[in-house]
């Protein structure tokens, strides 16, 4: 059974994973027992009681496999590349396949430029580096597509973009005093030379040739040798059978003056001379000039093969990998994702870079724009979705668990039709509400994706906060936005226990202005109501209270157990020139009041009595 | 970038940018904003500089991206921030602490000036500070606890406290008068303030009539003391006169989520600018009857439009104020989508003279040099 234990404690910053192969959920390791949860985007690790070794506190770990979204630069890689993402997905459906590919092709060197940018920033470039690679290659052999002639063109832009030393090295050469005497010299016309930088290649040789009078001529046929190797023209009139025979015409040229040994005094030129022509053992030579085999590959296409077929690259690759690199060393990550690439096969690419990889960013998104661009067969997984859904929704699961960039997650589990939404459902309700700013974007979200089961939750969550602070105000903003009956009535016993208790209305200045969210539920209009009983009664405007009483009376919203309070409040209009004044901390008062209560109906209903009998005079 | 924006990536959720303010002598362009950040285990202050008036030696023609000057930690979500005077400014904490801290611009660093832990708060929580506004050395601020708070900066305790102003969240505050507050609460009501009074309660009480939408921002006219615009979780966009009562003059739909902030333009107050969750920033521009026609020159996005006569510097001074007009359709409000595509909300914008800064959720803050006022 075998454990690879690395785990990662946040304060010390030592980073270890653990690989887990086991099935039960208790694993030693130096004499601890330790058992796991797995979280979302992390894993639990805690001791248990069942210690091997007494000594030591117990601690819990938290084991995070995805430390890169914590970095400040990176964070803006995943904002940038949101912004290309939600921009793709938009680009119009009623255009053909053929028409989009400029825009398909401008889309993925946006993507490789804000990764060039965050390059830049980033000290520790070597993953960055690779990835942008990758990407770049993809972007030639699978969006640009390009066919024979151009592709060999594509390729060695490729290539030259990501071996920039020979720039640097050039620059130190030419800054020397005598340039043409530098011990680098060579190495930067070779360098020239083997990435197809055939003009540079003669500026340099020019310095020498100016060293060595005597071996003019020589240097004159070089120069017109490089001068004359042709190079495809896309957007010109020739075409690739043209361009073919002219370049094999001037091949031959080059092996003829080879086969003379014109250069045979001069080993440089001699060099030189043989890598025009291709000689493969020359080539390999120039390994630590070359270094990588795919260098030697794009080289050795463009000396023997410049019009090589898509189709074709796969043989060369396999057969440039092999010979450069010996018996003892083994292929990298890297190369097998190069060479499933030349063999243009998009889903072993993705799986290469998916275990190579330990965020999903990259294999999300270039997926992602494969998709946009139809070239990957939709091949159903077991679990339902296709590639590219299942690697978005790992890359926007792992973005949730970020304290801030869970707001670019939403926007990708928007993009995945089949189970984006459970997801984005589950994982709304875990983000934490600090702050109303935050609960309201949250609730936003929700709100526009018409989720309203989460919109109640997170109300109602907010509106408990509040009852609980007592900001009653805050609770039924709250319970109108989440149209939550049950909670408004909850908010209005509690005004009307106040009131019982205290006599007089809290928060005055929200119960005046209910407005339309009065008739959220029965209590709450009944409390609005009330309260306008009060101000009424309170601007002696007694007729209309008395109205608006018997109708609350009538209406049967009054709760039970304020039945009560409504008709001791109807005594004082019912006794107009006697105004009792109850004390609540009577015993009796129950009893009291019912006994009022009955006095002041009979006096009521004698003088109405009388008052119907009475003849107006 | 298009449209006269720059942007720049800052790897943290932007909830406020403010201008320094200039010196109303000089005819200096603006060239410092602070930042605040929220939303982050870590969240900070910045301070920015765009290089205007030659601070930074940049090429004529290159727009101005802006550079980091320095930053300082800040606990909690920054959820206001204001400028005090030229060096300090003063933010408002979701742990409820208001804070100011000091730029010292010799040394680019920033320090802790004077800080109030828990102005805000609940008997056993903390209650985020919402908004804070200053008329040096006064400092007014107000939080989720619907308290109402008066500082002096350099003085230790607290001037005044109107406890209980408010059941609800009250979400922003502005000065009308030297004296007079006005606060927007989270059921739709405005309430103003008159210091000079013992009592605490609210002098005046305004809200519309419907719905009780919550409002979240709120921002006076810069000449007018009367007229004030607010904007809410509607995205409405409503202007008062406080002086005439219960109905807003003008209620204008502005955006298709809640509208985070509104600010007159401070010398041309016929500009008004707002900025909402749904990513878009609108600038709006009004032309009052007393000037001269003004014609426009295309279509809805083209934020060019001229005038034929000059307006004094001040804004109209017509006795109707053309934002009480209340009609949109009669082609006398112009509205423009100033940024470039859609982003994530946009929490915060200020305008100064013909700068403008804005933050986003998307971690970009974008400042525009050539905005047409």
């Amino acid at each position: 059974m075998c454990m690879l234990c690395l785990y990662m404690d946040k304060k010390k910053k030592t980073t270890i994973t653990i690989c887990l192969l086991l099935m039960s959920s208790f694993l030693y390791i130096a004499g601890t027992h330790l058992g796991f949860a797995w979280g979302p985007g992390d894993i639990l690790v805690y001791e248990t009681l069942y210690k091997a070794s007494g000594s030591g506190c117990p601690c819990i770990h938290e084991v995070r496999k995805d430390e890169d979204i914590y970095s400040p630069i990176l964070r803006k890689l995943f904002n940038e590349s949101h912004h290309i993402f939600v921009g793709l997905q938009t680009i119009g459906e009623d255009l053909p396949s053929k028409n989009k590919k400029p825009q398909f092709v401008s889309i993925s060197k946006n993507y490789r430029s804000v990764i060039r940018a965050c390059m830049e920033e980033l000290q520790q470039v070597s993953i960055l580096l690779a990835i942008e690679l990758i990407w770049n290659l993809c972007e030639v052999l699978f969006i640009d597509a390009a066919p024979a002639g151009s592709l060999l063109l594509h390729l060695l832009d490729w290539v030259r973009l990501h071996k920039a030393d020979v720039d640097e090295k050039a620059r130190e050469v030419l800054q020397s005093e005598s340039p043409a005497e530098h011990h680098d010299y060579w190495n930067v016309v070779v360098s020239y030379v083997l990435q197809g930088r055939l003009e540079e290649a003669r500026q340099m040789l020019v310095k020498q040739a100016t060293l060595q009078p005597a071996a003019r001529s020589m240097y004159k046929l070089m120069d017109t040798l490089l001068s004359k190797m042709p190079f495809y023209n896309p957007g010109g009139t020739q075409t690739l059978t043209e361009f073919d025979v002219k370049w094999r015409h001037w091949h031959e040229e080059v092996d003829r003056c080879l086969q003379d040994n014109s250069f045979a005094s001069n080993k440089h030129l001699e060099v030189i001379c043989k890598i025009l022509v291709g000689d493969e053992d020359t080539l390999l030579e120039h390994k630590d000039l070359l270094s990588t085999w795919y260098h030697f590959l794009v080289t050795r296409l463009l000396f023997c093969h410049p019009t090589v077929k898509p189709t074709e690259l796969h043989y060369y690759a396999q057969s440039c990998l092999t010979m450069f690199l010996d018996s003892r060393s083994v292929p990298e990550p890297l190369d097998s994702i190069l060479l499933a690439a030349f063999e243009f096969d998009i889903h072993q690419v993705i799986k290469d870079c998916s275990i190579a990889l330990n965020n999903w960013w990259f294999v999300a998104h270039l997926t992602d724009l494969l998709d946009h661009c139809k070239l990957l067969q939709s091949h159903n997984l077991h679990f339902g979705s296709n590639l590219r859904e299942f690697l978005l929704l790992e890359y926007a699961s792992g973005l949730f668990t970020h304290h801030s960039l869970w707001q670019l997650a939403v926007d990708y589990f928007d993009h995945c039709p089949e189970f984006g939404r459970v997801y984005l459902e589950l994982q709304i309700e875990r983000v934490p509400l600090d702050t109303e700013r935050k609960a309201l974007k949250v609730l936003r979200i929700c709100e526009q994706r018409q989720m309203s089961e989460q919109v109640r939750s997170i109300c109602k969550i907010m509106a408990m906060r509040a009852l609980r602070n007592n900001r009653l105000g805050s609770a039924l903003s709250w319970s109108i936005r989440a149209k939550d009956a049950a909670f408004a009535t909850l908010i209005s016993e509690k005004f009307l226990q106040d009131y019982c208790a205290r006599g007089t209305f809290s928060d005055l200045d929200l119960i005046d202005n209910l407005g339309p969210a009065m008739l959220l539920s029965d209590r709450l209009t009944f409390l609005g109501k009330y309260r306008e009983f009060h101000k009424l009664y309170g601007e002696k405007r007694s007729g209309e209270a008395a109205k608006l009483l018997l109708s609350l009376m009538t209406a049967k919203i009054a709760p039970r157990s304020f039945w009560m309070t409504l008709l001791t409040d109807a005594l004082p209009l019912l006794e107009q020139k006697e105004v009792v004044h109850l004390s609540f901390q009577d015993e009796d008062t129950e009893l009291t009041k019912v006994e009022l209560l009955r006095l002041a109906l009979a006096r009521n209903l004698a003088r109405a009595i009388v008052k119907e009998g009475t003849v107006e005079a | 970038c298009a449209n006269g924006f720059a942007d720049e990536y800052v790897s943290q959720k932007i909830s406020k940018t403010r201008w320094r303010p200039v010196s109303h002598s000089s005819l200096q362009q603006p060239d410092i904003f602070a930042t605040g950040s929220w939303d982050n285990e870590d969240n900070k202050i910045s301070f920015w500089s765009i290089g205007n008036n030659g601070t930074t030696g940049m090429d004529d023609g290159f727009e101005g991206d802006p550079q980091l000057l320095c930053e300082h930690k800040h606990d909690g979500d920054v959820l206001d921030l204001q400028f005090l005077d030229q060096d300090r400014i003063v933010t408002a904490s979701s742990t409820g602490a208001v804070t100011i801290f000091r730029h010292h611009q010799n040394s680019q660093t920033i320090s802790v000036s004077q800080s109030w832990a828990r102005a805000h708060r609940y008997p056993c929580d903390n209650a985020p500070c919402t908004g804070v506004v200053c008329s040096s050395p006064e400092i007014v601020t107000v939080g989720e606890d619907g308290r109402i708070i008066v500082f002096r900066a350099d003085q230790e305790g607290v001037v005044r406290v109107i406890e209980n102003a408010d059941s609800s969240t009250i979400h922003a505050v502005t000065y009308l008068r030297t004296s007079e507050i006005l606060t927007v609460n989270s059921i739709g009501q405005l309430k103003l303030f008159d210091f000079r009074q013992q009592s605490n309660s609210p002098s005046q009480i305004l809200s519309l009539s419907g719905d009780r939408v919550p409002l979240h921002c709120v921002d006076r006219h810069p000449n007018q003391q009367h007229i004030v615009a607010t904007g809410g979780q509607d995205g409405m966009l409503c202007v008062w006169d406080v002086r005439q009562g219960n109905t807003p003059f003008s209620l204008m739909e502005a955006h298709s989520a809640e509208m985070w902030e509104v600010h007159f333009h401070p010398s041309n107050p016929d500009h008004l600018f707002t900025c909402s969750e749904d990513g878009s920033l609108l600038h709006w521009e009004t032309s009052s009857p007393s000037d001269m026609p003004s014609f426009l020159q295309g279509g809805r996005n083209n934020s060019m439009i001229s005038r034929s006569a000059m307006a004094p510097a001040g804004g109209n001074q017509s006795l109707i104020n053309a934002w009480l007009s209340g009609d949109s359709s009669k082609g006398r409000l112009e509205t423009t989508h100033m940024l470039p595509s859609q982003t994530l909300s946009v929490n915060s914008l200020d305008v100064l003279g013909q700068c403008l800064v804005c933050g986003t959720d998307g971690e970009a803050i974008f400042v525009n040099r050539q905005v047409p006022v």
